[in-house]
């Protein structure tokens, strides 16, 4: 446990150490950054042997910070930011085996990705609402210049269109806190504090603070109709950079909401909870149905996204314990199948065939070409529509189940996306892989020149990943051992009562 | 009367300092420069310079926190004090990175010109008192007319210098016709006493009139909007050097006084923050504030020269600063002074890359940064840290300047007041902000060199220094930033 924080330095540590490495050469940057990566996910795996499940943060460190606005230095743990860290872990160092190939500015490339993780990693484990705020923002810049300098097609529009939401998202969120902050009388920042200034608070005054704060953190959650920045950001974005926008920053959107806005406004919750179901179950839908008519691999995958988040959301607005673990228990699956999508999408698929066009694929007999990608797109595929046996599955049955509880209309439209998401997933299996089925098609005008084989990091990367879902497909209780004792803490149970301890 | 005499040099020695430090430029350079070349002049000159500007400092500290001195003339508190500092330090930071970068016919007259300009400034941190406030401030700004204007092969400059004097010949007009409306009003010129005689009169149109003028005085010398036409062609055409100090030193300096005067002096008339109450200068203060924030920030998206860039968002700054001054008066000046020093060091460091590319080159159109990762990765480096500060990025410290004002703001009497709803179209517009931040850092650090400017950019040793000393203090101040704020009660 009191090792956590150390995954937060050691990113930083070496971001610092790729800079200079990448300087040289770089492989030393790659090896710096894979290094760097696997310590911080060993340090999460050894912090979690020793994790006793409990209500509550548990805290690590807590120092004075700032003495003149009462701020703390004040990182902690509960099972839920636990399963975010092991997530973070897992995702960065997957994304560094699938970008193994960067060349141009490599030191730099790595630099950015750690500095990202440093500041995710920082986010799950900050128990002080200024301090997850600053590691929120930190994470925001690394994202344009990533996406900006190693991104395709349409990098500059989309880069910038990512941060611009991302960064308005978290000013709005700003004004939130600051609002409660100073409503509360200015002492402290610590989020239980805050939220018991927030009892006192009127009834309007949470109401628009509720607001302020949960969309202000939903924008970078990819929620209806905010979302429109996560296709464009996931499909122009390098390999590494999407699996880590869909696998863990799209979570820090709806970690804030859980931990920040939900707790400390109960009453706001309760408000505003039908309107955030429904959006949620648009988002599900919309996003679904888009991702069924794109003409762009990438597009797919990151509508798909959009239509995954929308369960997380609506998991939140559910607010019980079982709705709320489930979207804790989907945050983490879509954090491992939406990065293995994007690595072969992006890294397996396009960098061999230099296109991401279904109708191009199309004419590609890509199973018998690429037939280990093809496995890997239909183990990620099948995890992606909530097969049994991967993590998807117990992840969205405990949303519905929870969300059913909540209002059984909800729970309909919603599973009715899990049809939707099959036939997006069956499509883009079938025409990007299985190639065309018009024999009128002569073998010969395909083009059958042979690919650079799939090398040992991307084998590893998928293999680590594709443990990380069917693991806990198989044994979700590992998992939500961690989550549901969380969720009993004073605060948590404020808000999934509805702000009626 | 000996003893206050004796208080009052004791109290003005950093001043004595600085002028004395300017004289022996000057005449060092009369006596034995003209033998040497131009550089090895300006080398010489700004160490003078410096060392004087050293002993300014070890006055303004031996000088301490002793209170009102010379009957009141002049206070020395901590922000006084800090200022002082504060003021110091910017004004070596431009003289520093001079050497090897600035070329200048007359060496020894920029350093000395600086100096007076400085000696405004400290004068300004230390006044509480109209005839010298008024002194003060046009000795800095007469230095500053010459600074823009200093650069003889540029006809911009000269723009520049001769645009900056008018416009702020007008304003200090306004300034001396305010101050006399007061001085009617109240038979005194000091700000203690006329507070106390506001307390007692009542509000007429005279007093009005008087706060307004004085009002559109400070906004013209701030940059605010609508008060801002010479901002965008002064940071343009005048000398990078000479726009770094207009930038920031004379900021941190002005705000100080701003903020005495105006709580110090006139805070019996402040009026609400509430609309309801509109006799008083904060219903003026926030309209100011409210355009300087909408124009500075929008116009700033439209245009292509990275100087105007950075004159734009300084009028955007100008108004979030206005807002410190407001919340100064419940919560004390140590958010303001923060929030003007850190932009001040950041301003100072962006201004400082402009002069080292602008040596190798243009550096007007954004496109004439393109490439400076590849140029030169050190400038890059810390143009990156400048600019995320500017744009309020944690752990920087621009960034905490603006956390503590607006976070006083809400404080103040959340959104029930004016004051708050300011600081959320704040929070809104650094979101509008970082749009053409970005845009400065995307081609300093995405794109590729132009083909007709891409050779390696040395940067001489002292704007190396310079500049990475900058940057660690705003990273160090973002990160602590309870090193300074502690320092001001």
């Amino acid at each position: 446990m009191n090792a956590l924080p150390w995954t937060i330095y050691l990113s930083f540590a070496g971001s610092a150490l790729a800079l200079v490495a990448g300087a040289r050469s770089a492989a030393n940057a790659r090896w710096v950054a894979l290094l760097t990566a696997l310590a911080g996910g060993v340090v999460s795996l050894f912090a979690a042997r020793e994790f006793t499940p409990g209500p509550g943060l548990q805290t690590i460190v807590n120092l004075p910070w700032i003495r003149e606005l009462g701020i703390r230095y004040h990182l902690a743990a509960d099972g839920i930011s636990l399963t975010m860290v092991v997530l973070t872990g897992l995702a960065a160092t997957a994304g560094i085996l699938f970008s193994w190939n960067i060349k141009d500015r490599a030191g730099e490339f790595f630099a950015l990705y750690l500095a990202l993780i440093g500041g995710v990693y920082g986010v799950f484990l900050s128990a002080d609402a200024f301090v997850l705020f600053v590691f929120y923002e930190i994470a925001i810049v690394p994202k344009y210049f990533l996406i900006a300098i190693w991104g395709s097609k349409n990098r500059e529009y989309a880069a910038m269109k990512l941060v611009l939401y991302s960064f308005a998202g978290s000013a709005v969120m700003l004004g939130g806190l600051l609002w409660a902050y100073g409503a509360a009388g200015g002492r402290s920042f610590a989020l239980n504090d805050l939220a018991a200034a927030a009892v006192n608070f009127s009834r309007g005054d949470q109401i628009g603070m509720f607001a302020l704060v949960f969309f202000g953190f939903a924008v970078l959650a990819g929620m209806f109709p905010f979302h429109t920045w996560a296709p464009t950001g996931h499909a122009a974005a390098p390999t590494a950079a999407s699996m880590l926008l869909a696998g863990v920053v799209m979570k820090l959107g709806a970690y804030g909401c859980l931990r920040v806005a939900m707790p400390l406004f109960p009453v706001g919750l309760a408000f505003w909870q039908p309107a955030i179901a429904w959006l949620a179950i648009a988002g599900i839908l919309y996003a679904g149905l888009v991702a069924l008519v794109q003409d762009d691999f990438k597009f797919v995958i990151g509508y798909s996204s959009v239509s995954h988040m929308g369960f997380v959301l609506l998991g939140l607005a559910a607010a019980n314990s079982q709705s709320v673990a489930g979207a804790v228990l989907q945050m983490y699956s879509h954090g491992i199948i939406a990065g293995l999508l994007f690595a072969v999408v992006g890294r397996m698929v396009y960098e061999r065939t230099h296109t991401r066009r279904l109708v191009d694929l199309r004419a590609m007999p890509l199973h018998r070409l690429l037939p280990f990608a093809a496995l890997t797109f239909v183990i990620a595929g099948l995890a992606s529509m909530g097969m049994p046996g991967f993590s998807g599955f117990p992840a969205e049955l405990t949303i519905l189940i929870g969300t059913w509880k909540t209002s059984p209309l909800w729970a309909l439209f919603a599973a009715s996306g899990i049809l939707v998401a099959a036939a997006f997933t069956l499509r883009a299996i079938q025409v990007s892989f299985f190639g065309t089925t018009d024999k009128s098609v002569p073998a010969s005008a395909v083009d059958h020149r042979p690919f650079e084989p799939i090398t040992w990091a991307e084998k590893a990367g998928t293999v680590l990943l594709v443990a990380a879902t069917v693991y806990i497909g198989l044994k979700p209780d590992a998992l939500l051992n961690w989550i549901t004792p969380a969720l009993n803490s004073p605060l948590f149970q404020a808000a999934l009562k509805g702000g009626t301890p | 009367m000996n003893g206050h005499y004796a208080s009052l040099l004791h109290a003005l020695l950093p001043e004595a300092s600085l002028v004395l430090g300017a004289l022996l430029v000057l005449g060092f350079d009369l006596f034995s420069g003209r033998r040497n070349s131009a550089s090895a002049r300006l080398s010489a000159s700004v160490i003078i310079g410096l060392l004087a500007i050293a002993a300014a400092a070890y006055h303004a500290c031996d000088a301490g926190v002793g209170g009102n001195a010379f009957k009141g003339v002049l206070v020395l508190d901590s922000l006084g004090l800090m200022t002082r500092l504060g003021a110091l330090g910017l004004a070596a930071l431009t003289l520093a990175m001079a050497p090897g970068v600035v070329r200048l016919r007359h060496p020894a007259e920029y350093v000395a010109v600086v100096l007076f300009a400085t000696t405004g400034f400290t004068l300004m941190a230390v006044v509480q008192q109209l005839l010298v406030a008024f002194l003060a401030i046009e000795l800095a700004s007469l230095s500053l007319y010459i600074l823009a204007g200093f650069d003889k092969h540029r006809p911009e400059s000269a723009e520049a210098g001769l645009k900056y004097f008018l416009f702020g010949g007008i304003s200090a007009a306004f300034l001396l016709f305010g101050f006399s409306l007061i001085y009617g009003l109240t038979g005194s010129i000091e700000f203690t006493e006329i507070a106390r005689q506001l307390q007692v009169t009542q509000g007429n149109t005279l007093l009005v009139v008087a706060l307004v003028m004085i009002l559109v005085a400070f906004g013209f010398k701030a940059a605010a909007a609508p008060f801002h036409l010479w901002a965008p062609d002064v940071y343009q055409g005048a000398p990078a050097s000479s726009a770094a100090l207009i930038a920031s030193a004379s900021k941190l300096a002005g705000f100080t006084l701003f903020v005495r005067l105006f709580w110090a002096g006139f805070g019996p008339v402040a009026g609400g923050t509430g609309l309801t109450t509109l006799p008083g200068w904060i219903p003026a203060f926030v309209i100011v504030a409210v355009v300087s924030l909408v124009l500075g920030n929008i116009a700033a998206l439209a245009q292509t020269s990275v100087r105007r860039i950075l004159a734009y968002s300084a009028i955007g700054h100008a108004g979030a600063l206005l807002l410190g001054v407001l919340v100064a008066g419940r919560f004390g000046p140590a958010s303001l002074y923060f929030y003007a020093a850190t932009y001040g060091l950041a301003t100072v460091g962006a201004f400082g890359v402009i002069a080292v590319v602008e040596r190798a080159g243009r550096c007007d159109d954004l496109g004439d940064l393109a490439g400076l990762y590849r140029r030169s990765p050190l400038l890059a480096l810390c143009l990156l840290v400048f600019v995320l500060s500017l744009a309020g990025i944690p752990p920087l410290a621009g960034f905490f300047g603006k956390f503590l004002v607006f976070s006083q703001a809400l404080k103040l009497s959340g959104l029930a007041g004016t004051a708050g709803w300011v600081a959320l179209l704040a929070i809104a517009m650094s979101a509008v902000a970082l749009y053409y931040y970005m845009l400065i850092l995307k081609q300093a650090i995405v794109v590729a060199p132009r083909p007709a400017a891409e050779s390696a950019i040395k940067v001489p040793t002292p704007a190396a220094a310079v500049l990475v000393l900058t940057a660690t203090l705003l990273v160090l101040l973002g990160v602590f930033p309870s090193l300074v704020l502690q320092l001001i009660h």
